[in-house]
């Protein structure tokens, strides 16, 4: 029986020649990933159980990203205990400030991540690696502090949906826009326990920021993980950039699907989740009146270069609606030092904007704009569930950087294309 | 192994944010997740949870985050067994990584109401409503997870091999 290409991978990794849906295996990992919330918690189960090595000190990876630089004095102590462990254990990818930007971000771009490879983080959004052809997935703390001593994982064999994209995005239009249209129809568990593969011509079409975009809110639909072809645009990211040697797989000509889903790119608009769902999903050229109080762009999910450029593009030269707060945050430092070098960081502060250093801050109302009773933010992040900003009344909006810049200029949900 | 308790029952897609939201992640310190277990959508929960309380839910509990402080806090806060039409998938290997028992059947979750008295047998995953008389089967776990969650948990069961 033929493989998809998340079960060749995971087959691969386990030993074993053939593995299907359901089947639950161990599989060796390439790469073990924790942050400054989750991996305090991975490091106390490590040394509980009395482990005092690592596997690899190569492979495992620690991004500070959430709360530095630190909000206050409990992060500052979690961020600590991160250090010291990556000091004493001599972990060789330890991002502390000046260094770090927002995991899924810094993976991919410094080359750490690459193709064929089985990766487990104690991040939801781990899945963002499914663009450069790995198989990757969210896990816990537990599993962290496992995959750190042994290099190992258990995983349940996933089914798997078929997406099909044809054609070419509009302008405007991007793979935050895929991928909300995508959960709009499946639903935030129309995937749960599967993969989402992403195949057909329109592939081709999109760029790695757009891919990488669309595999980071895999999760969102329930997803194990979100996973793109190895093509053309995937070689010439990697090429210059992986650390290591990379491997292609590709799924059976008789893998098999649980489902079918064809999106036409070409005839996809703005589309806007509304709170408090991600799957409650919306034209933005039909939403009305609806006065925002603030706009974030960044995060894991939409803090890259074409990200900021999209957004450039909209506020050059413009300055934002009265009342409107709008907070941009390029998600690595290469991001952030590339905005100024081109122009762009002046043009956004020009427009009335603020520009921070990389975190993941206000994505899941850590700091940086926290939203107040009754406010409403546009943000480019991944969550809109009740209180992930601020206050439980608070309301997020999810939409693309190109909707969240249009917004910020209107003080109203606004569809770029009509501006 | 054997679990009884009052019920506390909750919609479907509850997810961690809510479970434990993300302001108190700035600690690792079980007790202090617990404290706050539930506030954002059931401000009450810590006042009226007695130990060995179950939780009966909907579709996709523990949604979103990886955070394994969300079944830390709820088994923190001494829930006994969290019972729910499905579990997102990191929330159900997080629990069953970190030993707080779970079971999945839709016929218990939509029948079983608050405030009703339940136990549930573990070895059969029978899960039985005190209070109306009415028994559920529960779908077991296959012989590789029991296997981790006998050994009380993930660190455990790798430690030993």
């Amino acid at each position: 029986m033929g493989m998809t290409m998340t079960q060749k991978i995971l087959a691969a990794h386990a030993g074993l020649d053939q593995v299907k849906a359901g089947q639950l295996i161990n599989a060796h990992l390439d790469l073990v990933l924790g942050n400054d919330i989750t991996t305090p918690v991975a490091i106390k189960e490590f040394e509980k159980a009395g482990f005092d090595s690592v596997y690899d000190n190569t492979r495992i990876n620690i991004v500070l990203d959430h709360f530095v630089p630190n909000k206050d004095i409990k992060s500052a102590q979690q961020s600590k205990t991160c250090r010291e462990f990556a000091n004493k254990y001599d972990i060789l990818n330890f991002f502390d400030v000046g260094k770090m930007g927002i995991e899924h971000a810094l993976l991919p771009e410094q080359g750490i991540v690459t193709a064929g490879d089985c990766v487990i983080g104690a991040d939801s959004h781990t899945c963002t690696y499914g663009a450069v052809g790995a198989f990757s997935t969210g896990v816990g703390s537990t599993d962290m502090a496992a995959g750190m001593a042994t290099g190992m994982a258990w995983f349940k064999v996933p089914a798997a949906i078929k997406v099909v994209l044809t054609g070419k995005l509009k302008p405007t239009v991007s793979g935050k826009d895929v991928i909300l249209h995508l959960i709009g129809m499946i639903g935030v568990d129309g995937a749960l326990y599967k993969s989402l593969e992403f195949v057909g011509d329109g592939v081709a079409t999109l760029s790695m920021d757009d891919r990488l975009c669309i595999c980071n809110m895999a999760i969102e639909a329930g997803a194990k993980n979100g996973i793109f072809p190895v093509d053309d645009v995937t070689t010439a990211y990697l090429t210059g950039r992986s650390r290591r040697e990379w491997k292609v797989y590709q799924a059976d000509p008789d893998a098999v699907y649980e489902q079918t889903i064809t999106i036409d790119l070409s005839a996809l608009e703005s589309t806007v989740s509304y709170p408090h769902l991600p799957e409650n999903t919306h034209l933005a050229k039909d939403s009305g009146d609806i006065k925002i109080d603030q706009v974030v762009i960044g995060s894991c999910t939409n803090g890259r270069l074409e990200d900021m450029e999209a957004a450039y593009n909209i506020l050059k030269g413009k300055t934002i609606a009265p009342g409107v707060r709008v907070i941009i945050i390029p998600a690595t430092m290469n991001i952030y030092k590339e905005c100024i070098l081109r122009g762009w960081t002046t043009a956004f502060i020009d427009a009335g904007c603020v520009v921070s250093t990389p975190t993941c801050g206000p994505c899941l109302g850590g700091y940086m704009g926290i939203l107040a009773e009754n406010e409403r933010c546009v943000s480019t992040t991944n969550r809109n569930f009740v209180g992930r900003m601020g206050h439980v009344t608070s309301e997020v909006y999810l939409a693309s950087p190109a909707v969240a810049a249009a917004s910020a200029l209107t003080g109203y949900i606004t569809d770029p294309a009509t501006l | 192994m054997n679990a009884k308790g009052f019920v506390h029952t909750y919609p479907d897609n509850v997810d961690t944010d809510v479970i434990i939201p993300a302001r108190y992640l700035n600690t690792p310190d079980a007790k202090e997740l617990a404290a706050h277990c539930m506030e954002d959508i059931d401000a009450d929960f810590t006042k009226r949870m007695k130990e060995g309380d179950i939780m009966v839910a909907g579709w996709n509990f523990g949604c979103g985050s990886s955070r394994e402080h969300a079944p830390l806090a709820i088994k923190t806060a001494g829930v006994s067994c969290v019972i729910a039409k499905s579990f997102a998938r990191i929330f159900y290997r997080n629990a069953i990584n970190i030993g707080l028992p779970i079971l999945e059947c839709e016929e218990a979750s939509n029948a079983i109401a608050a405030g009703d008295e339940v136990s549930i047998d573990f070895d059969t995953g029978v899960i039985q409503d005190i209070t109306t008389g009415a028994s559920f089967q529960a779908e077991p776990f296959p012989p590789f997870i029991q296997e981790i969650i006998s050994k009380g948990g993930l660190m455990n069961s790798i430690k030993n091999k």
